[in-house]
């Protein structure tokens, strides 16, 4: 499969997930920088995580006007995969191509550790996997200081009816408690989804637990439902 | 309303019913010191514009980049006046 990976000025994840993908993965992989005004030919658009203009403003605020976001937009809301990771995620929420807001961590500061998150629908073309190979708790690190995620009381109710959260942060048994919720985000929101499942955007980073050298392969499974999802929609 | 206005205050600040750690924070700290008069304290920022033009632009800017409508809201402060 092609993938698209967005390269901001100030990204630093960019290289992980072609790693993950190209040499873990064996798929095809692009750079795109962000002053390009087109997308190529491609399967799934990566926003990968960083600090974009070094979170000058809000995380995203400014990547959300460079040049390439308005072909990703068009992508994405013409049904294209695009996943958003970390300040990929923040990116999307600024440009609207998911609900809501992020806001400071609770306690003020940069978290940089693993976390448990429960997959809460596995019927997307990013999870399903999870589900036929019965993992519903990942491991997967986050690292980030605006992840307290936010969305107004109507919004929420609205994904909740449409099953757009995606993941929550729980312990490592799957139970979603308060103690295991690391920034304070709403409810233990970690990932959320547009309604049509084909745009997802979470915090913690996959692309830093697909190798069982680092400590987890979680992540890759979500890679790996993608490529899934992508080969099946090909037959 | 005159054309030219040189200065410009786009204040920023979290809106009431989002939570506001670096407001709590630092009322917190301000009450430590002895300031317990202090009942709620958010934290924002000020994007000052040196701008030739409109009222009308300058909302147009803070509503399309300088705040998130989602958990934000902005007022405009102009010299010599204010305009929410």
């Amino acid at each position: 499969m092609r993938f698209s990976i967005v390269v901001f000025p100030g990204s630093n994840c960019d290289r992980d997930c072609a790693h993950v993908l190209e040499s873990v993965l064996k798929q095809d992989v692009s750079f795109v920088f962000h002053k390009e005004k087109r997308l190529p030919a491609t399967d799934c658009v990566i926003l990968p995580g960083g600090f974009s203009y070094g979170d000058y403003l809000r995380s995203g605020a400014i990547a959300r006007f460079s040049p390439i976001m308005e072909d990703v937009v068009r992508f994405g809301k013409s049904g294209g995969l695009v996943l958003g990771i970390c300040n990929g995620f923040q990116i999307m929420l600024e440009a609207s191509l998911l609900p809501g807001a992020m806001r400071i961590n609770k306690n003020g500061r940069f978290i940089c550790r693993d976390v448990f998150i429960k997959v809460e629908n596995p019927d997307t073309p990013f999870t399903y996997l999870c589900r036929l190979e019965g993992k519903e708790v990942l491991k997967i690190p986050i690292a980030h200081r605006e992840g307290n995620y936010f969305a107004p009381p109507d919004v929420l109710e609205d994904m909740k009816k449409h099953g757009q959260i995606i993941f929550r942060y729980c312990d490592r048994h799957g139970t979603v408690t308060e103690e295991s919720n690391p920034n304070g985000s709403l409810e233990g929101i970690a990932g959320i989804s547009n309604k049509e499942k084909n745009c997802l955007g979470m915090m913690p980073h996959p692309e830093r637990a697909s190798e069982s050298l680092l400590g987890s392969e979680d992540g890759a499974l979500l890679f790996r439902s993608l490529i899934a999802y992508l080969s099946g929609r090909r037959l | 309303m005159e054309a030219r206005m040189p200065k410009v205050d786009v204040v920023v600040l979290p809106k009431e019913e989002v939570l506001d750690p670096q407001g709590l924070a630092l009322l917190r700290a301000l009450h430590s010191l002895g300031f317990m008069e202090v009942k709620e304290c958010r934290v924002g920022k000020v994007v000052r514009l040196d701008v030739e033009g409109s009222l009308e632009r300058v909302e147009e800017m803070a509503k399309a980049l300088l705040a998130n409508p989602v958990t934000e809201d902005f007022s405009i402060v102009v010299k010599g006046g204010e305009k929410g």
